[in-house]
């Protein structure tokens, strides 16, 4: 039987690594290389990189972070941020990643989740979205909308058809980030994430909100994700992987042991 | 030495990174020549089945692995390595393979929508003949999966390793110095760079 999956992601900017809160302030807390072969050391199962490196001139640090990761850590991991080009994820991926990450790129120009689909693969292709909680409105029946630009920019597409749209297109898995619930600890958006998972049939993985054991054990069950990500709770040392694979393990919850 | 064979196939460089990190010497080719006189070789392999014959027979490599295979080479492939050392694959319309192993990669189906495709993520193997690329593995140890078509020889014989989704399915295969798993040795942590350090010895 497969195993649920504890999925961390790190916040990558200039190199170093940062965690966001409710996308507003970040703070450097450390070296991604070092925390990610600590993460995999610990029995994390995989692990997300996000680039929130702002000027383009630097981006190339992203590509030599991707391949010290690759060198060392042995499971499997996604890269995502600025990605805007088949040739960028290409780049990513001869670097040492299993899969890319795209989100606002994808809102903007929908093809490139089909272009690189064609080109790496459906298991290559993952597919992130920011998730805000609305008002229900036409074209927006699940009150569920998708944003873009760290929440700034409201783009009026109802999120449960962007889900589907983005597997027809040849996601091969989602990240579903609650906006609402990200940087608060006080669990993942479970509806959010139930409503998803029941609309397409590739895996969702639930982003956002994560900040005890218990919280992955609801979105995990009640919320019918296939995996899900952690951050802050392991990147301020709150909880271990062993501990949370424990916790999840005596509530009936397959994992890979730590 | 292992020879890393190159067929446009995807993770040639997380085998090699694996290797390296473990102290193997390696080398990635796509010459029909090297591959015949390898010492050791791994077969690994992401993608569709089609392509990669279609790769194979215009580099000259299948019938180079082949001419290996017969002489005695240890051969390790992985994930659709796995796959296309078979008779066929259900895949592309039906793909003929490598004829290595009698038998054909299947695609999953399931009437269970909860059981989605690919098969992605880890999941425990469970050894049903001991086998020296097997060795010093533990009973529930997982290993990491993506793939929606699995190796399905016609005899139990050549089946030495499976594991559960929906039901039980082959994950590892093999006849004389040919090896082959579905998993991905390369990105399964701690036990998966043990199968490699096994074949190293094989």
């Amino acid at each position: 039987m497969l195993s649920k999956r504890i999925i961390s992601c790190l916040d990558v900017r200039d190199g170093k690594l940062a965690k966001s809160v409710k996308f507003v302030d970040t703070k450097d807390i450390g070296d991604p290389v070092v925390q990610a072969k600590k993460y995999y050391e610990e029995g994390l199962d995989e692990l997300v990189f996000y680039d929130i490196t702002a000027s383009s001139d630097k981006r190339d640090i992203m590509l030599d972070v991707v391949s010290a990761v690759a060198e060392q850590v042995f499971i499997p991991f996604s890269v995502g941020g600025g990605l805007r080009t088949v040739e960028d994820c290409s780049r990513v991926l001869l670097a040492g990643a299993e899969k890319i990450n795209v989100n606002s790129a994808a809102v903007l120009r929908p093809e490139l989740i089909s272009e690189a689909s064609a080109a790496f693969g459906a298991q290559a292709v993952v597919l992130s979205m920011d998730v805000l909680r609305v008002a229900p409105a036409p074209g927006l029946e699940s009150g569920y909308e998708i944003v873009i630009e760290g929440g700034r920019r409201r783009m009026g597409i109802d999120a449960i058809e962007w889900a589907k749209r983005g597997e027809e297109l040849g996601a091969g898995e989602l990240v579903v980030n609650s906006i609402d619930a990200d940087g608060t600890k006080e669990g993942y958006e479970l509806t959010l994430t139930r409503l998803i998972a029941e609309a397409v049939s590739i895996p969702v993985i639930a982003s956002g909100g994560g900040g005890t054991p218990e919280h992955l054990y609801d979105v995990l069950t009640e919320g019918k994700a296939d995996a899900a990500l952690v951050a802050s709770m392991l990147h301020y040392g709150e909880y271990t992987i062993e501990e949370i694979k424990r916790y999840l393990v005596e509530r009936g919850i397959k994992v890979r042991s730590a | 030495m292992i020879t890393i064979i190159d067929y446009k196939a995807g993770n040639l460089t997380s085998v090699q990174r694996a290797l390296n990190y473990l102290g193997i010497k390696n080398q990635i080719s796509k010459d029909p020549d090297v591959v015949r006189k390898a010492e050791r070789l791994i077969f690994p392999g992401v993608g569709a089945a089609g392509s990669a014959m279609k790769t194979l027979r215009e580099r000259g490599l299948d019938a180079a692995l082949k001419e290996a295979f017969e002489r005695g080479t240890p051969i390790l492939g992985i994930c659709l390595g796995s796959q296309i050392i078979l008779s066929m694959s259900e895949e592309d319309g039906n793909t003929p393979g490598l004829g290595m192993i009698s038998g054909r990669a299947t695609k999953f189906k399931f009437r269970d929508e909860s059981l989605k495709i690919p098969h992605m993520g880890w999941n425990e193997v469970r050894i049903s003949q001991p086998h020296p690329v097997l060795a010093h593995l533990n009973p529930g140890d997982e290993f990491y999966f993506v793939h929606s078509y699995y190796p399905q020889p016609e005899s139990d014989v050549n089946i030495f390793a499976t594991s559960e989704y929906g039901f039980e399915f082959p994950v590892a295969v093999g006849v004389d110095n040919l090896f082959a798993v579905q998993f991905h040795t390369e990105k399964s942590g701690p036990v998966g760079l043990q199968t490699l350090v096994n074949f190293a010895a094989w």
